[in-house]
């Protein structure tokens, strides 16, 4: 039997493209339609690099078990743990965030995802100053001012500018790129760069004092030097005409604000002189969210903790304490004794300081694909690929919800929320065996 | 010869995401990106190993030439190879530094590790 499916969104990047065609034929993905390199790769790939069945490590063998096994090992893991983390989340849907947040309470465990290693100081800094943002549908209906600050949108997120914000034509955008001028502010001359209208070359580290100059011109019309962050002061100024002179301005900015020296200063700062250029025109930013679902987590995460990411339930009650506890900072000072990784590779992603603690503990990995982290875990559990096996929410990079669609069938494997679901019943079933033997002791 | 290493994502690197013990994405990730005067000025090129070193650690991958790198600036793709040099810490916002790291840089004859061998080895290290 062949199948056309329309409108499937993609489940690989921020952009969450949602006008994928996808040929199924007997459950194989046949062809891809509207995806770039990366989003026909998920799909086409999808039955690559799978991890085959549930495994339990010995010595330095891994033994295929049935799931029930894998769980049940999972679950003595977990509440064996005096500090527990749960980490990852972003390439899952948000079904999974709520029962991982539900574990991590009644485990008293830490809960964290990705966006502490990509946008994290982002959202540190969106809690200081705000977020004058926009969706992306209003970024393609309006904007004649396209700046990319820190990020390069062809290889990280290739259909962003095609969709989004330069080539398509918007209801007052009709010329597409003609009507828009693209400014790219980076460290390096990237791919992005290259088509740019302006390329603004910043040395490695400047990026605050880059910002801080234009927020200058703005306020007081000069800056006392004739350089700032390698870059000349007439080329500050020409940006900073540029940005006070359009009709509607969006600053996208990526990790190399939120990775380089600053951090969340940065994003802080280039808030702020979006706020000051507001007082000219309708300006916005938006941070270049990875993941596909990065966004997903913070969101279900605040609605339900009252915080975005690296909140910790030791005290019985939500403490958010970024610096602390956050997965990196909890692996560097040794402070958890067993981790739950699920859809993501912080093996692979981390400082070699913290995975060097991730690969001696007790660690349980829950992924559809083979990773890094699955080589150094205890139990390995294999899950249906969100998006194309199984069916979802996710929060594209703006904060909009779409449903992830299945598209084929996946025998014999469980989904990530089927898995989690389990292991929070074990749980239970464990701790309230635990507490009546404590009653009749 | 010192540098200052930015690491970051890129199209070969997203490909190659799901078969990380692959040779693939060590071709893609285990590279270290650099302007072509300062290859010249190492006495490395295209494809030689060459091994980073900062305060964090040392590791071995391929040299590559950039034309679009300052001098002075070199880029390894995010993944086990750059993080194997980003050191400890986070100023205290949960965020390693994954971009601006003082490294030093020579030429070497040793083999660049598989991105598996690499985690793994962690496992035995102190
Ligand atoms: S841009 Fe991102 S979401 Fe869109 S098709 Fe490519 S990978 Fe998928």
């Amino acid at each position: 039997m062949s199948l056309r499916v329309k409108d499937v969104v993609c489940p690989f990047c921020g952009c969450l493209c949602d006008d994928i065609v996808v040929y199924v034929e007997n459950d194989e993905i046949k062809e891809v339609e509207n995806a770039c390199k990366f989003g026909a790769h998920r799909f086409l790939a999808v039955k690559k690099h799978r991890i085959k069945a549930p495994m339990v490590r010995e010595g330095q063998e891994f033994k295929e078990v049935s799931y029930d096994e894998a769980i049940k090992r999972a679950v003595e893991i977990l509440t064996k743990a005096k500090k527990p983390l749960l980490y990852g989340f972003s390439s899952t849907s948000c079904e999974v965030h709520e029962v991982a947040i539900e574990l991590a309470e009644l485990l008293g465990a830490v809960i964290d995802n990705t966006a502490s290693v990509c946008h994290g100081p982002s959202v540190l800094a969106v809690q200081e100053v705000g977020y004058p943002s926009v969706t992306l549908g209003e970024v393609k209906n309006r904007a004649d001012l396209v700046i990319y600050w820190a990020c390069n949108p062809m290889h990280a997120h290739p259909r962003h500018m095609s969709r989004y914000s330069l080539f398509p034509r918007g209801m007052f955008t009709d010329k597409g790129k003609l009507e828009r001028f693209l400014v790219v502010v980076d460290v390096r001359r990237t791919e992005t760069a290259e088509i740019a209208d302006l390329f603004v070359k910043v040395k490695p580290g400047y990026d605050f004092e880059v910002l801080n100059a234009l927020r200058t011109i703005l306020n007081k019309g000069d800056i006392p030097h004739e350089e700032i962050g390698g870059v000349k002061k007439e080329t500050l100024m020409e940006l900073a005409e540029r940005m006070k002179n359009c009709q509607f301005g969006i600053l996208f900015f990526g990790v190399g604000l939120t990775m380089s020296r600053g951090k969340h200063r940065n994003i802080a700062e280039a808030i702020k002189l979006v706020r000051d250029l507001n007082r000219y025109t309708k300006f916005s930013i938006m941070a270049m969210r990875g993941h596909y679902n990065v966004t997903g987590f913070n969101e279900v995460s605040s609605w339900e903790t009252g915080y975005p990411f690296a909140v910790d339930f030791t005290r019985g009650y939500p403490w958010y304490n970024p610096g602390e506890t956050d997965a990196n900072s909890l692996l560097q000072s040794k402070d958890v004794d067993a981790v739950l990784v699920i859809a993501s590779d912080p093996a692979a992603h981390f400082p070699r300081e913290s995975v060097r603690y991730l690969a001696k503990i007790p660690l349980i990995v829950i992924d559809p694909f083979e990773s890094l982290t699955s080589r150094i875990a205890d139990i390995v559990i294999p899950s249906k690929v969100v998006g194309i096996e199984a069916e979802g929410s996710a929060y594209r990079m703006d904060a909009v919800p779409l449903r992830l669609k299945k598209v084929i069938e996946a025998k014999g494997l469980l989904s990530d929320l089927e898995i989690m679901e389990r292991i929070l019943e074990g749980v239970k079933r464990k701790l309230s065996s635990k507490s009546e033997i404590a009653v009749k002791m | 010869m010192e540098f200052i290493l930015i690491s970051g994502r890129t199209m070969h690197q997203g490909e190659t995401l799901h078969q990380k013990c692959s040779e693939e994405y060590m071709k893609a990730c285990a590279i270290c990106e650099m302007n072509p005067e300062d290859m010249k000025e190492l006495g490395v090129k295209d494809g030689d190993v060459v091994r980073v070193k900062s305060e964090a650690g040392e590791v071995n991958v391929y040299v590559k030439p950039c034309e679009g790198l300052d001098r002075g600036i070199v880029f390894i793709p995010m993944g086990p190879w750059a993080n194997a040099v980003v050191p400890a810490g986070t100023d205290s916002t949960g965020m390693p530094s994954f971009k601006g790291i003082k490294v030093r840089i020579e030429k070497a004859d040793g083999r660049v590790l598989r991105g598996d061998e690499l985690v793994r080895r962690y496992e035995f290290e102190g």
